[in-house]
This record gives C-alpha cells, sequence and structure tokens, in this order.
C-alpha cells in the first residue's frame, strides 16, 4: 500500500450531480481495489492557466488515497476510457507530503467542506 | 610605514551583499505542494520560466523539487507554459 494523490479536470459542462457522481464512481474503484479514501477535495469550477480541449474553465477535483502499487494502471485505463475528463495526474507521495497533506487538512479547510456535506 | 601598504585617496566601494540562502532549508520545509501555485509564482518569472538556482539562492535538492512542482503544476493547467506579464 503506497500514498498517492490523484487529481482530475472535468469537462465545464457538467452539472453538480454528475460530478459528483463521478467522484464516486473512481471512489468506490479505489476502495473496490482494496485501497483506502483519505481524503477527497473537489475545488470545483476554476478557470484554466491555458485552454484544454477549447474550454477556458474545468471542474477540479484532488483525492488523496492508498493503494496498491499495480491499481494505477486499472485507474488510468478507466480515467482514459471517461469522456468527461479532460486531464488527470496522479503522484506517489513521499512521507513529507503525506504530513503536509495532513497539516493542511487539520486547518479551516477541512470543517467547510464538512459542513457542506 | 610598512612597504606594502597601498593607499588610495578614496575608499574602494565594497558592497556587502547579504549572503543568499535556502529558504527550504532554512524553514524546515520538505514537501513543495504543486497545487499551491501563489508560492510556485516566486520561483518563476513574467514568462512562466523557472527562475535559476543563482537567482533563488535554493540548494540543489529543493531546486529540483521545485522545477518537478512547476511542471506538474504546468501540466494540471494550474500554471501558464507561457506568458506575459504573469505578476
Amino acid at each position: 500500500m503506497n500514498n498517492y494523490e490523484l487529481m482530475v479536470i472535468f469537462t465545464p459542462v457538467l452539472s453538480d450531480d454528475e460530478f459528483k457522481a463521478a467522484q464516486k464512481k473512481y471512489a468506490d474503484l479505489v476502495v473496490e481495489n482494496g485501497g483506502e479514501i483519505v481524503h477527497s477535495n473537489p475545488w470545483g469550477l476554476k478557470s484554466l492557466a491555458y485552454p484544454i480541449a477549447k474550454k477556458t474553465t474545468g471542474l477540479y477535483w484532488v483525492m488523496e488515497y492508498k493503494a496498491p502499487s499495480s491499481f494505477n494502471e486499472k485507474l488510468k485505463i478507466q480515467l482514459l476510457r471517461d469522456e468527461s475528463q479532460m486531464r488527470h495526474m496522479y503522484t506517489a507521495l513521499d512521507k513529507y507530503a503525506v504530513e503536509y497533506n495532513a497539516k493542511k487538512k487539520g486547518g479551516g479547510k477541512f470543517t467547510n467542506e464538512k459542513n457542506e456535506a | 610605514m610598512a612597504k606594502n601598504e597601498i593607499k588610495y585617496l578614496t575608499a574602494i566601494k565594497q558592497e556587502k551583499r547579504p549572503k543568499k540562502y535556502c529558504r527550504f532549508k532554512k524553514m524546515g520545509i520538505h514537501y513543495i505542494d504543486y497545487k499551491d501555485a501563489e508560492f510556485l509564482k516566486k520561483f518563476i518569472n513574467e514568462q512562466g520560466r523557472l527562475l535559476p538556482r543563482r537567482i533563488t539562492g535554493n540548494s540543489l535538492k529543493f531546486q529540483r523539487k521545485v522545477g518537478d512542482a512547476v511542471k506538474k503544476a504546468r501540466q494540471m493547467a494550474i500554471l501558464p507554459y507561457v506568458t506575459d506579464l504573469l505578476k
């Protein structure tokens, strides 16, 4: 089990429900493959630094998870087949990164999300 | 008066620059977050290019990490690849 972080940019045409459904789909995929979700953080609509697929905004979603290393290939296949995502990236986190993320979650940001959910 | 002593009419200008230091080492930062655009903007110039170590004063280890973080941020459209007047 290793720590990873996934960031996906979905197309801005998705509705709120579709956006949530897409998040749930990948979160479930992690759990099904023996992983564990540490934190999920939808940033929502954000303007892009440069246009991707002729779009100037995107729906950002960041998820931190633990999974066996073989899982990422499966995740990648699913993501590439998905028409609603424009770009994705997963990053392996070292111990300092995990610490940093845990510290950041402890701040006010996390409590806000909990209230909304 | 000693033989080797040279005297100038005006004092030689010697400005002493404060020594550059690696802010990550000094502050004890181990991880550079690619998601934090405002922080990464300290290490890129107005065209969005990485600043050299000569200017930022980063140690090699952390300059590499800054580079990696900026490149990741560019991929995810958090920072632009090329631009004008970023700051």
